[in-house]
This record gives structure tokens, sequence and C-alpha cells, in this order.
């Protein structure tokens, strides 16, 4: 394995950067998925059938809640990788540690906002609209918590290799991620939350 | 060269079926609607046998003028970069012919989706036709009868189908009066047709919907103006009154023969259109309408 | 014994059971053959277990012809049904069973199998690497394929099988229509194939940017390797589609939601979009390599350079954008009305002018040459005029008022088989061929070979062209008899008989795998087809390693300039090699997800929470793993290389 010093070590060997290059193709194949979810969701948006539509039961406080919770989540993964390119191991896994604990209070906050559809005659078989909106966000929520087991994986390595040619590419990897279901959320939050309750 | 003699003999057994003994059904119209397609079709077959014929040439000269058993020992190929112009040949010429048969797909398109030319000023008669599995039902709202699994219209007046299904997606067809348009079930979709001559057309169900696809066809009679007259008069003579039970017995999957009634389905379960579509943007829920026959839900897309 | 009774098949016919027997029989054989010749250890460490892209690549090409027998079986039982009128060999419900098995089985489980398997073998090969960007996820994506086929293929035995064609239209394909378990196979076992494929998509794409040999420019690359490249690149962008489309299908099903229903806001025209929003995009991942295949084999039997090389580049990539803009011509006849037709009547037209400038670059390629006719060349040769006809069909119905006159008939039929025999099961015909000697070490019979080119072609077209004729005579397709009146009748004959002969072809191709492997001689040297681009440049079978030395190229025929230019290959010397490690991971991976899968068609839960539990150990068992990889000795290499006569430089 050929490790070329004049690059971050995450980027210092091929497979390092085939890595990076992979996944940022595996973006690429998200941002489609994900594409066709609003894409559906565009299309079946009047579909409320009897049920409540977007305007009847969207909170502005919860999903205020949550954007501020991602986008903090988001900020504090690049300082985590901030920290790891100056070799700052103890910030690097506090960031690291702050970006899950954000993330998981994101998923608390979701459920509860799943709780209150509930509550209010939403769930997935009440219309074509509720099962889309459920989906999406759902779809969004399951990346979410696969992130959270990954990122607690990469903790405990870092934590106990230190920072090397694998762990530096995986958190790095791992970043892209977090900052990649950061935006999908901006458009979540404009396109479905702001353009439903107006 | 066996390959050749092969290309060149389907070739001709194509061609010989084609134009032979009896006309295909498609290429042998009795309206204008098909008689365009019908045109389109051979146009497209001439067009595409020209570039058929000048591959296959073309491909022949290169085997048989370059196979390695006619050139010498060492010869040896040489290395071709490319050519501009001939490019450009390869290029232009394709394009001319798609930019062609593009202009006739868009204005024949126009035309098979509107009334046919000289019938725009007649009053179209309108006929539902809706599907269930496995039958067609016919509702005349002018005449105020309603057939299964047949349908009668007059020549030279213009009919205007308008499709919906009771159920799967399946596809109206009658090849010899025009192409086919599909029948849903949350939204009315429309076929413009006139016939001709009269006679007795194939009409069938062309899109999958399940077990009884295979039978799920009828038969479309064009007559004479007086004659269709006598035929509805006929029926409010004899045939029974359609009930809206009976109507949801008729739904129930299965295959019928020709039926005849008076009234029509339209009045207690109205096709789904205007306020009753599936897709339109005011949603009221209208759920008192929903209906507690079995296929309550194909039934009625108004939620 | 409730629990049992869910498994049982909803229409058993004596045939069916037939092929349980056959299938209970064949893996008992298998098991005690196996244990007999003791070769469990060597099928678990050299193949199950193995992250080498070639092994995988003949994993993948001997699965696929695996499902070419059970397609093509599906594919002469429908045409026996359907050989005279009102034939009763098959009952409805189990020709629609049939035709969808037939369908799904061959397009995702024949077709991508055998040109993934190909890529699999020839790209690393051909752009000097020694393996793929990541080799373990592709013995993943592998397994997730093989679980997606295995997965589809039991349904017709335990459950009972899909029903609504492989378009799979809701609300056809919907609990209130299809009832049976069916379906709920359709969505898995193209669900877990998809993922290995998108794995397999970001894998190649990733290998061919960054691991091509020193000197090796994008616009040197031969061109299987660009075809592979964007072939990957359209899989990366239309596989999430389906993902999505068989997510909410699943939950139409299995969860109550209305995604695709007629009622309370459902859409049922959505999943008609979505579906050929990928299904069209998927026409052309199938169609690409085989022009890749087509392409080398052309120009090498040719013995010339390829013609065009840069507009065959061009057109390959004008194609893939556009094949994502043409989806709506699949369903022209769902009354959008004459505009939106006519936009999307011209954007597929317009693809046929790339198309053609490729069928005149093989052309032109052969001009001026010295054609060879082998095996390979005789399928490139015959898919020239054969594919010509198809792609001209294809032209006749864009034509969107024309399509109301063909949707949904048999000229339909006749177009896309017309498009996929010739263009893909021909070129995978021909680059097996012509790939053989790489993988085996010996070739295959020329003789068979041509006899089983012949059977296949005159096949081939007595199968299909009476199709087009009764699909203007109003014959619809998927109809499972017909009355004599229509007069389809003797026009469905030829076709069976066409059928048969196909049938036949097959029976040979595979016989003359079985007379080479007895009769073929072993020592067939480096280059047994006079051959121009760099897979050449290794031994025949190929090592383990690939290239005992890094090659260095300077044009898309590396090969052709060592042999006739004096250029210089591999001029460093040998030393010592890094490669992966074996793993026993993926082939785990994938039977948790084939229990994953079989548990979420029956719902059953506990299954299902089971497996995802395993699944999810398995990629955190992957997370913590380190996986150094191993060296192979320069002693080993010089020791290998001189077993099979390598022409690298042994100093």
């Amino acid at each position: 394995m050929k490790i070329d010093h004049s690059q971050p070590l995450e980027y210092s060997t091929q497979q390092n950067q085939m890595n990076i290059l992979g996944f940022w193709i595996f973006l690429g194949a998200e941002i489609m998925l994900f594409g066709t979810l609003f894409a559906s969701y565009f299309t079946l948006n009047n579909g409320v059938g009897s049920g409540p539509s977007g305007s009847e039961v969207f909170e502005i406080t919860p999903v205020l809640l949550e954007t501020i919770i991602l986008l903090t989540s988001s900020f504090t993964i690049g300082l985590a990788t901030h920290a790891m390119r100056i070799n700052n191991k103890k910030a690097t896994l506090a960031f690291l540690a702050i970006t899950l604990l954000l993330g998981l209070s994101f998923l608390g906050v979701e459920v509860y906002e799943f709780i209150n559809y509930y509550h209010e005659g939403l769930t997935l078989q009440t219309s074509a609209f509720s099962a889309m909106l459920l989906l999406t966000l759902g779809t969004h929520g399951a990346h979410v918590t696969f992130g959270l087991f990954w990122g607690l994986f990469i903790f405990l390595q870092i934590k106990k290799q230190g920072f090397t040619v694998g762990t530096t590419n995986k958190s790095f990897i791992f970043s892209l991620y977090w900052h990649f279901l950061d935006v999908v959320w901006i458009f979540i939050f404009s396109f479905i939350y702001l353009k439903g309750m107006m | 060269m066996r390959f050749k003699w092969i290309v060149f003999s389907s070739l001709l057994l194509l061609t010989t079926i084609l134009a032979g003994c009896e006309p295909l059904l498609v290429l042998n119209p009795k309206g204008p609607q098909a008689e365009t397609t019908a045109s389109v079709i051979w146009i497209s077959i001439i067009t595409m046998a020209f570039i058929v014929i000048i591959v296959i040439t073309l491909l022949i000269i290169m085997l048989v003028k370059y196979r390695a058993s006619k050139q010498p020992d060492d010869y040896e190929p040489p290395h071709i970069k490319g050519n501009p112009i001939l490019e450009a040949i390869i290029v232009i010429v394709p394009v001319l012919i798609v930019t062609f048969l593009s202009i006739m797909s868009v204005k024949s398109t126009y035309e098979v989706e509107s009334v046919p030319d000289g019938y725009e000023d007649q009053d179209p008669l309108i006929i539902y036709a809706s599907s269930s599995n496995w039958k067609w039902h016919f509702s005349y709202p002018e005449q105020d009868v309603e057939t299964v699994n047949y349908v009668f219209f007059p020549t030279n007046r213009p009919v205007e189908f308008r499709l919906y299904s009771y159920g799967p997606i399946t596809s109206f067809w009658i090849p010899q009066l025009a192409g086919q348009k599909y029948a849903m079930a949350d939204m009315i979709t429309k076929i413009n047709l006139v016939a001709e001559s009269p006679g007795d057309y194939m009409g069938r169900n062309a899109n999958f919907s399940g077990k009884g696809f295979a039978e799920n066809t009828f038969t479309a009679t064009a007559l004479s103006p007086d004659e269709f007259d006598k035929w509805v008069g006929e029926i409010h003579s004899t045939a029974e009154p359609l009930t809206e039970d009976e109507f949801n017995k008729l739904l129930e999957p299965g295959h019928l023969g020709k039926m005849t009634f008076t009234g029509t389905h339209l009045s207690f379960a109205p096709a789904p259109e205007g306020e009753n579509a599936g897709h339109h943007h005011h949603m009221e829920s209208d759920q008192d309408h929903s209906m507690e026959s079995d296929q309550d839900h194909s039934e009625h897309s108004s939620h | 014994m409730e629990f049992f009774e869910r498994f049982a098949i909803p229409n058993a016919s004596p045939l069916i059971y037939a092929s349980m027997v056959a299938i209970g029989l064949t893996v008992v054989a298998i098991v005690i053959g196996l244990t007999y010749f003791k070769k469990w250890g060597y099928l678990w460490k050299e193949w199950l277990t193995t992250v080498d892209h070639k092994r995988i690549g003949i994993m993948y090409i001997i699965s696929a012809l695996l499902m070419l027998f059970r397609g093509g079986v599906d594919a002469v039982m429908m045409r026996l049904q359907t050989a005279v009128p009102d034939n009763s060999f098959l009952d409805a419900q189990h020709y629609n069973e049939v035709f969808t098995t037939h369908g799904v089985v061959m397009i995702m489980f024949m077709a991508m199998a055998f040109i993934i398997g190909m890529m699999n073998f020839v790209v690393p090969l051909q752009i000097g690497a020694r393996d793929v960007a990541f080799p373990r996820l592709n013995a993943i994506s592998f397994w997730l394929y093989f679980t997606g086929a295995m997965l589809f293929n039991i349904s017709f035995v335990i459950g009972g099988s899909p029903d609504a064609g492989w378009t799979n239209y809701f609300p056809l394909a919907g609990t209130d229509f299809s009832e049976t378990v069916g379906i709920n196979y359709y969505m898995w076992a193209l669900q877990i194939s998809g993922i290995g494929t998108l794995m397999t998509g970001i894998n190649f794409i990733v290998t061919i940017i960054k691991m091509r040999a020193p000197g090796m420019k994008l616009m040197k690359m031969p061109m299987f390797t660009w075809a592979s490249l964007i072939t990957n690149a359209i899989i990366v962008f239309a596989f999430p589609v389906l993902t999505i489309a068989l997510l909410m299908g699943t939950f139409d099903r299995q969860f109550g939601t209305h995604f695709f229903a007629s009622t309370n806001g459902g859409m049922d025209m959505l999943w008609a979009n979505l579906f050929w929003v990928w299904g069209h995009p998927e026409v052309y991942i199938l169609i690409l390599p085989a022009f890749g295949v087509y392409s080398e084999v052309i120009s090498t039997f040719s013995g010339r350079n390829l013609y065009g090389y840069k507009s065959m580049v061009a057109s390959m990539v004008l194609i893939s954008f556009m094949s994502f803009l043409v989806w709506v011509h699949h369903f022209f006849t769902m009354g959008h009305g004459a505009l939106v037709n006519g936009i999307f009547s011209i954007t597929t037209m317009a693809i046929a002018v790339p198309t053609g400038i490729k069928i005149f670059n093989w052309l032109l390629t052969m001009w001026k040459g010295k054609i060879r006719f082998t095996v390979p060349m005789l399928y490139s040769v015959g898919f020239i005029p054969l594919f010509t006809i198809g792609g001209v069909t294809g032209v006749m119905l864009a034509i969107a008022s024309a399509d109301y006159q063909y949707h949904n008939t048999m000229f339909l039929v006749a177009h896309f088989h017309n498009v996929i025999i010739p263009g893909v099961v021909f070129a995978m015909l021909a680059g097996l061929t012509y790939w053989w000697p790489k993988m085996f070490g010996f070739m295959l019979n020329e003789r068979i070979g041509k006899w089983g080119f012949w059977f296949l072609s005159i096949g081939f077209c007595l199968a299909f062209f009476p199709m087009y004729i009764t699909g203007l005579d109003g014959q619809a397709r998927r109809m499972y008899t017909y009355s004599a009146e229509t007069g389809f009748g003797p026009l469905n004959m030829v076709s069976f008989i066409g059928a048969g002969l196909m049938a036949i072809a097959f029976i040979l191709i595979v016989y003359n795998v079985y007379y080479s492997f007895r009769h073929s001689p072993r020592n067939v040297g480096q280059d047994p087809w006079n051959a121009r681009s760099l897979e050449w440049a290794t031994p025949n079978p190929v090592p383990h390693y690939n290239f005992a030395v890094d090659p260095v190229v300077n044009s898309s025929e590396a090969f052709w300039d060592a042999k006739k230019n004096g250029h210089v290959l591999f001029p460093e010397k040998i030393k010592k090699i890094h490669m992966p490690n074996n793993s026993g991971l993926p082939i785990i991976l994938a039977g948790f997800f084939f229990i994953f899968g079989f548990s979420f068609v029956f719902s059953i839960w506990v299954g299902v929470i089971i497996a995802a539990l395993g699944i999810i150990g398995c990629l955190a068992y992957r997370s913590f793993e380190k996986d150094p990889g191993h060296y192979i000795s320069r002693e080993e290499i010089l020791e290998t290389e001189k077993k099979l006569g390598g022409a690298s430089n042994e100093n």
C-alpha cells in the first residue's frame, strides 16, 4: 500500500481515493432515489382522499426544531473533519459524538411528529398523499438511523485505533453522507413542509 | 453465403404475406382514423425498407469483397482513422429521414386524436365504454340504452367513445376503425372515430388484464342511421331496464354474452369525469357515493 | 399446519409438480456429488468466497446460462400453447405466470447477468488492472443478484408465481386482482438483485476511472470498456427509480397503502411512469455492452482498427442521455394527448440517429479489411441486418399515431425480441466464444458453434417475423389462446417451429462446451484470434493476478501495437503483487438477504427481523474487520508465468 504524504490521510492511498470517488457516485444514486420520491410526492400531493391534507397536519414547531438540529449536526460533523485534519483525536471524537447525539434527537422529534400525525388521523393507509409523505420522511429517517450506527462504529474505531489510513477515510466518507442527508432535509423542509403549509 | 439467402427469403416472405391474400386488419381500414394510421404505417414500412436494403447491400458488399479467402495472404488491412465527409453523410441522412418521420408522426397524431376531417360540424354520438373483468359495457346517454359486449353505431357520423375501467387498465381497440386507447379507473380517455362503411368489426381489450383477458372481446357494428334508430327503438320496446343490483352483478369477474338494457348505469354510477374524476385539485370528500358492492374501490374513484 | 398452507401453490398442475421433483432431485444429486468427490472445500475456497473478478464473471455467466434455460423453457411452453387455436396445454392463469416469469427472468436474471458477467471478466483485463476497485463489494453484488434470481425462481414451487406481466402494471398487480404472493416475490427478487446491480454500477465506474494502465487516456480505452463505463453510469441513475417503485409496490401490496390504487388519491399511471423511467434506460443498459462486444469482435476479425472511434463514443454518450427522455413511448395510448405524444415520439426517433451511426461504423470497419468468418464474427455479421430490422420497426413504433395500432400486439413483441435477441443474446454468445480461451484456456469447437449460430438465426427469423404480421392482423400479446376464425393459427405454428430450432441451438451451444472441454487442445497460446486489445496480452487462461507486470499502453489497441509496431507493453520487472483476500462474508450476507426476502414475501415478520439483524451484523463485522490483503511473491509469479508461457518478460 503506497501512502502519498502530500495528501490528507483520508486521500493518501489509491484505495482511499477510490473509496471517496465511489461514495460520491453512490450519492449520485441517492440523489436519483430521493428525486424519485420527490417527483412521486408532487404527483400524489393532492391525492388526499378523505384524509387530511398537508396544511391540516403540518406543525411548524417540531419541523423547525428538526431543521435546526440537523443543520447544527451538519456543522459539527464539519468540525469533526476539521479536527481530524489537524490531528486532534479528542476534538474529533467529541464533535462526532455531538453529531450522533444531535442525530438521535432529530429522530426523537421525528418519531414524536409521526405519533402526532397518527393522532390526527394520518397514517400510511389514509391516502396516497399520507403514504407518500411518510415514505419520503421515513426513507430520510431510515438513512439517519443507518448513519447513527455507522457513525458509532467509526467513533469506536477512531477511539481504539486513532487516525489511520482506514479510520480517516471512513470518517471523511461518513461526513459526506451526513452532509448529504442534511441537504435532502433542506429540500424536504422547503418543498414538503413550507410549500405544504402555505 | 447461406446467410444472405436467409435474410432475403425472410424479407420476401414478409412482403408477400403483407401484400398477399387477405388484407391484415390494421391495413384494411373502414374509417378515416384507421385510414390515417394505415397510410402512416405503409409510408414508414417503405421508408424503413429502404434503410434495411441499404444496410444489407453494404453488408453484402463488405462481406463479399473483403473476406479473407479473397485477399492475398500477405494483405495487411490499413489503419483508417475516419473521414469527415463520410461521417457527415451517415449523420445527415438519418437525421433527414427522422425529421421527415417526426413531422409525419406529429401531424398524424393530431389527426387521429381529433374528430376526422369533414365531420366536425356533426354532433358526435357519445358512447361511454367501460370495461370490467372481462366485459365491455356500452352506455348511450342520448339514447338511454346500455349494451354489454357489443356496440352499434351509425355510419358516417362521428362517434366519441369515453373510456374508463372498473378494475385493471384495459385498452379499447377496434383495429379497422381506430387505434387503441387505455381505459383506466380514475379518469376518462376519449377516442374519436367514424365508420364509413357498414359492417361488423372485431373489437377487443388489447391490454393484459388477468385470467379472462384473451376472451375480452366485443363486436362493433356500423349500420345506416335509419337502422340504428330502428335498433334503438326496438330496445326501448323489448329490453328490461338496467337496475343498480343488476349492474353490480354484471361487474363480477367472468364472461358474459351480449346483453341489452334500457337506461344506463351512468345514472347511479357516474363515469369518472368532471367532479367524479380521481385526479382534480379540489378534493372535497364525497364518501357517501361509496357502494356496498365488492368492486367498491374500482367502481368509484371519486374519493 | 395453517402456517404451512401459505406455501402451497394456488393453481398446481402436473407440470409444476414434475418440476418440483426435478428441482429436488437435482439438488440432492449436486449435494451427493459434491460430497462424494470431496469438492465442498474446493467450491467454498475457490468459488463461493472468491473476490476475483474473473471467477465472479464466470459465475455470473453460468447463472445467466441457467436462467436462459429457465426463460427458454417458458418461451417454448408459450409458443407450444399458442401453436394451434384453442389449445389447452396451459390454462389462462398458468400461461399468464409463464409469460411473466419469462420476461423477468430473461431481462433481469439472464441478460443483466450475462452483460455484468462479461464486464466483470473483461473490463479489468482491458484496462490493465488486477481487479475491480472494490473486489469484496463485487462479490456482494454477485451474491445479491444470485439471491434475487433464486428467490424469483422458487416462486413457482412455493406460494405461486407472479402473473401480471413483467411490466407488472397496477392495479392488476395489486392485491385486489392478484391475490397470491407471486407479485411479492417479483418485488423482492428485483429489489435485492437491483441493489446488487447498483453496487456493480458504482464499482465499475470507479474501476474504469481510477484503475487504467499508465498511458490509457479515456479516449484510448477499448470500445467494450467505454460501453461498460456508459452502461454503468446509466445503471447508477436508473436503478434507484426502480428501488422506489418497488418499495411503493411492496407497501401497496403488504401494508395497505394507496400509491397505485384507484381510490384514496392513488394513481395507477404513476407505476407505469416510474417503471418505464427505469425500464427504458434498462434497455440501453442491455444493448450498450452488446455494442461494445460487437465493436471488439468486428474489429478483430476484420483485421482492422475500429472505424470512427470518436463517433462511436459520442453516439453511446448521446444514447445514454436520451435513454432517460423517451419513457412515455411505452404508453402513448394512455391518453396524454397529441402534444406530449408528439414530443416523445420525436425524442424516441432521434435515438435512431446515433444508433445508425454505429451500424455504419461497423460496416466501415469491415471496409478494406480481411474478414474471417469465425463463430463470434458470424454472430456479429448476423446481428447487423437483424438488428437493423429490429431498429427500424422501433422507429415505426415511435410514430405515435401508428403505435395506437401496434401497441400491445404481437408486432411489439416481434420488435423487442428483434432487438434483444440479435442485439444482446447474439452479442453475449459472440463475446463468450471470443473470450472463452481467456477464461478456460481452450477454444470452443468452431464447427458445432457455427451449427448453433445457424439454428439460432433461422429459428429466430421463423419465430419472430410472423409475429409482425399477426400483430398487424390484430393479435394482441399475452393472449393464452385464440379461436380458429382469427386465422392466426398457421403463422403461430411457424413461430413454434422457430422456437424449437432456437431450443436446438441452445442444446448445441451447451453441448459444444462439453465437447470442447473433452476434445479441444489446451495449448492455444496467448493470441488464438490474432486480437488487438490489451486483455490478449495475458496468458490463457488468465492467471489469478492478471498481469505479472503493470502494462504501459499508448492506444486503444495496445496488444496490436506490441505485435506490429514494436510497442513495449511491459517495461518493468516483475515485483511482488498485492491482492485482496477471499471472504465468506458476501455469501453469508446474501444468505440473510434471502431469508429477509423470503420472509417478507410471506409476511413472516419474525424471519424478517432475524434476517435484518443478520444483515446489520454482517455490515458491522465488515466495518470493524481489518483486511490487509496478501502478497504474491516474485518467485511464485515467475513460476506461474513459466508454466503458462506468459509473454511478459521474465527477467
